[in-house]
């Protein structure tokens, strides 16, 4: 009887707290006093909110093309569909982007697309390297560099690429003539471009990350890793950091301003093989000799899942869409909604033509997978990875020669600074409140060692005056050269003075001689 | 099976001839938009930077033959400025074109003040020889041929003592002078309609409220600034502080708010119904504040200083936004908002009235809307960041002459000892022993009825 009251109690209590409560209203105001700056922050956050709604409608209503995707029916899985049944149901003009380049002298290709998805450019490791309008099959540019080439990217636009050749880095420009030999890479084996820091980095056998800046050509920060050669790197697009995977397993991230890596996650037991981070910067995925491809939250560094295979992958990418295309071999499996949960089976597969995998790309823009193969290039079709409406200001595919020249004079006018780089790229802008104690002290330290710096300089200075003129190395050599003739001086004035004598004996003798050959009376004109 | 790749048909991107317009597609995913804040952190410092190197402020110098002691602005016509100065001599300058379009010759003495009536061409003057004089402003500026001719007073009023200010009412034909009193005069008569005396033996200016029309203040020698209402017969209130007041502008904007230029360097901000304590207490300069004018917009005021120089506030700011001044620019004794609040004038002791943008990186001359909107948002951004150091650093940048430098340097030494000295007190004395005024309030002495 007494239990009926206390759970009727602890019921309500519950449905109490299930309640929802509303939050405060001008929460986000906390911790400012000033009431003229709190106005003007309720009237900017009225304003974003007004502009949020409005991009969201127009993303909603406005936007030309929608995303692609394939359906199976019936009993038929997606992954049991072949890539030449999907290129002969969809209609001419997306089947020609599907096509095999057979090239099977010149290595095994690197391929990879620029940031408008119209130009994709391959490089393979025997040194033939290309530029193509790959849609409509112009070829801009074919070199052959005749040197072992590891990879290759497009800088800021289609018209530099940067090759990573066995010694240096080469940029070329869309002619295919070689522009810049930069020899502050050393044997570089990836290179990634950031393109709105215009950085470009490299890491290879020595295992030492540089980064260049493209726009200046000043380098920005060279970073000895400590962990051995390393051949898999990728850049976070979210946040500008660049992830390299290690022979002991580990992933770390780097950035330009700190010396030491500034995230190293233990993710393999065995060599990291691969990796990729999802655009928006959320989720890492690796795959390791241990033949397992795991997804990691990026955020909390905490793993989500782990897929198991039987063969270790070798390549992996994300697309726009978050599709993530895992290369083992000539096997490639593309899967869908695998990142933030667990899939159970993939989207796509397909086996490669040509070759063996080297490296994936996706095409950005496009439903297209760039893959580089042993025996050549392959373009191979993804419905639904590619963002289908783009922005102009961002990344235009249709873009005419003056709106691509003024999108390079904006790129470069927005070019960050490389020290704003940092694992939260909003921290930029924020105002972080040091407790008054805290910064007193840091100002004192600051004029403290100031101070020192100041009168270190003034004692120099006056070393410098004290010594002035003291220390002439002429007067040293001066110096010296005297003594050296003091020693002499007795010996050579003893030489003169014999001379001097010797010559006045000889004058007097001729004289003598003469005087005898004169008579006595004349005597006196001739002395 | 059913399949959809993505196929863009060219032709829906691109355009067919080149009269057609550039087909812009926007997508706000912020998956595509990386870096926003880094991105517009970097266009506010360019910004900022930019806006310095644009930063030239001073426009023209209009010369007269003696120091300038008093300016007005005609209210119909943007470009018409009537200057005074130490002889007697007023001049009509025509701004943009930089020529005197007619002297007004006629005072003995020093013109102290002048003033427009509301229809543009008439204006009225005050000197030292005691006598107002009424003058008919004609204007024609596209006229070209000889710059002055000298026109005569259409009537003439007579005092008993010297004047020290005059001004115009808003909406009829009535003014005030100041001078032993303050007296009302209307156009018609030539003995004052009214006379205002509360304790003060000399007025030093009179202003009145142009969005109230019949409301007015004057400053007295005695550290009072006093409120009339026309429709009463009395002064309405009077507020004493410590030190004397020089001038006082109305907002036009705000009927109730007026500021008021103090000889202690300071310009205090009152609500007319709340004369208790300031509304905002607006501090820079370095010497005596001789004149304040608002701009159109009521967001701003200028300021022109015994210190030579002419600071531009905000008009809820505690310390100047922009400082102008030159070499040659001696004691600033008037200044003026133009009537477009784009230019501001000063009129100063080396006989020379000085045009200035009101905004020093302004682009002046006609802006195309894409330039107008970069302007904006330009601004909008270096507001939204100027709190980071390096922003701040570059906007807070300006270059003062070294009188300046060091006065305002000696006052902060003080300022700071003053205050650490009280908190000692504070902090060693019974509490509750000692009590702080606050800014607001410390200069008042009383508020009289």
């Amino acid at each position: 009887m007494a239990d009926e009251p206390a759970e009727q109690e602890l019921l309500t209590l519950q449905a109490s707290s299930r309640k929802k409560k509303k939050p405060k209203q001008d929460a986000y105001l906390g911790g400012v006093s000033d009431r003229k700056l709190k106005g003007q922050l309720r009237h900017t956050e009225r304003l974003y909110k007004e502009a949020n709604k409005a991009a969201a409608t127009i993303n909603q209503w406005l936007a030309p093309s929608e995303a692609g995707f394939v359906e199976a029916e019936g009993i038929e899985e997606t992954w049991q569909i072949q890539q030449q049944q999907i290129v002969a149901a969809v209609e001419q003009g997306a089947a020609r982007k599907a096509f095999d380049l057979s090239l099977p002298d010149l290595g095994p290709y690197r391929c990879t697309y620029s940031r408008a998805g119209r130009h994709m450019l391959l490089g393979g490791e025997k040194g033939h390297l290309a530029v193509m309008e790959w849609q409509s099959g112009h070829l801009t540019c074919e070199v052959q560099v005749k040197e072992t080439t590891r990879d290759v990217t497009f800088l800021h636009s289609e018209q530099f690429f940067a090759a990573a050749q066995k010694k240096y880095v080469y940029i070329y420009d869309k002619r295919g003539l070689e522009v810049h030999c930069l020899r502050g890479h050393a044997a570089p084996e990836v290179l990634e471009f950031l393109p709105h820091h215009f950085l470009l980095s490299s890491i290879g056998e020595q295992g030492v990350l540089h980064y260049q800046d493209t726009s200046t050509g000043q380098v920005v920060a060279t970073h000895r890793t400590r962990l051995g050669p390393c051949d898999v790197m990728r850049q976070n697009p979210h946040n500008a950091v660049l992830c390299c995977g290690h022979a002991n397993g580990t992933v770390t991230m780097w950035t330009p301003n700190i010396t030491t890596p500034v995230v190293k996650m233990l993710c393999h037991r065995g060599a990291v093989k691969a990796l990729a981070v999802d655009p928006t910067g959320h989720q890492l995925v690796t795959a390791g000799v241990d033949r397992q491809v795991k997804v990691w939250d990026i955020r909390t560094f905490k793993p989500l899942h782990a897929y198991f295979a039987n063969s270790p992958a070798t390549s992996l990418d994300i697309s726009q869409r978050g599709i993530l295309a895992v290369g083992q071999g000539r096997r490639l499996q593309l899967w869908r909604d695998c990142l933030s949960s667990k899939a159970a089976a993939p989207y796509l597969t397909h086996m490669l033509p040509l070759g063996g995998i080297s490296s994936l790309r996706f095409c950005p823009y496009e439903d297209v997978l760039g893959v580089g193969t042993a025996g050549g290039v392959s373009s191979v079709l993804v419905p639904g990875a590619g963002e289908p409406n783009f922005d102009s200001f961002v990344a235009n595919p249709y873009a005419s020669i003056k709106e691509r020249r003024e999108q390079e004079v904006a790129q470069l006018l927005d070019k960050l600074q490389p020290d704003t780089i940092m694992l939260d790229p909003d921290t930029v802008g924020k105002v972080l409140k040091e407790p008054v104690d805290v910064a007193a002290q840091r100002r004192q330290e600051e004029a403290a060692a100031n101070a020192a710096r100041l009168a270190s300089q003034r004692d120099k200075a006056d070393e410098r005056a004290k010594m002035k003129g003291r220390n002439k190395p002429t007067r040293r050599q001066k110096k010296k050269q005297m003594n050296i003739i003091e020693d002499k001086k007795p010996l050579l004035q003893a030489k003169i003075q014999e001379e001097e004598r010797a010559r006045k004996e000889v004058a007097q003798e001729a004289k003598r001689q003469k005087l005898e050959s004169v008579p006595r009376a004349l005597h006196r004109l001739y002395q | 099976m059913k399949v959809k790749v993505l196929n863009r048909n060219e032709e829906e991107f691109t355009r067919e001839r080149a009269q057609d317009l550039k087909k812009v597609h926007r997508n706000y995913e912020p998956a595509l938009h990386q870096f926003q804040r880094a991105h517009e952190y970097t266009r506010a410092l360019n910004a900022a930077k930019l806006q310095k190197v644009f930063a030239k402020p001073f426009i023209a110098a209009l010369t007269h033959s003696d120091g300038i002691t008093c300016l007005a602005r005609n209210p119909r016509i943007l470009n018409s400025l009537l200057a005074g100065s130490a002889d007697g001599d007023i001049r009509i300058w025509d701004i943009p074109v930089q020529r005197t379009l007619r002297r007004l010759k006629g005072h003995t003495g020093a013109v102290k003040g002048i003033s427009f009536a509301p229809d543009g061409e008439t204006c009225v003057s005050c000197s030292t020889d005691c006598s107002v004089r009424l003058w008919k402003v004609p204007f024609a500026p596209l006229e070209p041929g000889p710059v002055e001719a000298e026109e005569a007073p259409v009537f003439e009023f007579q005092g008993r003592n010297a004047f020290r200010a005059i001004d115009h009412h808003w909406r009829e034909h009535l003014f005030a002078t100041a001078g032993a009193a303050v007296e009302v005069w209307s156009h018609e008569r030539s003995e004052p309609v009214n006379t205002f005396t509360w304790g003060a033996d000399s007025v030093l200016s009179v202003k009145f409220n142009p969005a109230e029309s019949d409301v007015f203040a004057s400053t007295g020698g005695d550290r009072s600034i006093a409120l009339y209402d026309l429709r009463s017969a009395r002064p309405i209130r009077k507020l004493v502080m410590q030190t004397r007041t020089n001038a006082v502008a109305w907002n036009p904007m705000e009927a109730f708010n007026f500021t008021a230029a103090s000889e202690d360097c300071n310009l205090y901000t009152y609500d007319m119904r709340k004369l208790q304590a300031a509304a905002c207490v607006h501090k820079d300069f370095v010497s005596a504040v001789m004149d304040v004018d608002y701009s159109p917009t009521g967001r701003e005021f200028v300021a022109g200083g015994y210190d030579r120089s002419v600071r531009i506030f905000n008009f809820n700011a505690g310390h100047s936004r922009e400082v102008y001044h030159t070499k040659r620019m001696q004691r600033v004794f008037c200044v003026r908002f133009s009537g477009d609040g784009s230019y501001v004038f000063s009129g100063s002791d080396d006989m020379n009235v000085r045009v200035w943008k009101a905004d020093a990186s302004e682009q002046l001359g006609v802006t195309l809307p894409r330039e107008k909107h970069k302007a904006a948002y330009n601004k909008a951004l270096i507001n939204r960041y100027k709190h980071m150091p390096e922003v701040k650093r570059i906007v807070r940048h300006r270059h003062v002459p070294v009188a300046i430098h060091k006065a305002s340097k000696m006052r902060r030494i003080v300022q700071d000892s003053d205050k650490r000295k009280l908190q000692r007190r504070i902090q060693h004395s019974a509490p509750g022993a000692i009590t702080v005024k606050p800014e607001r309030k410390k200069k008042i002495v009383a508020e009289l009825e």
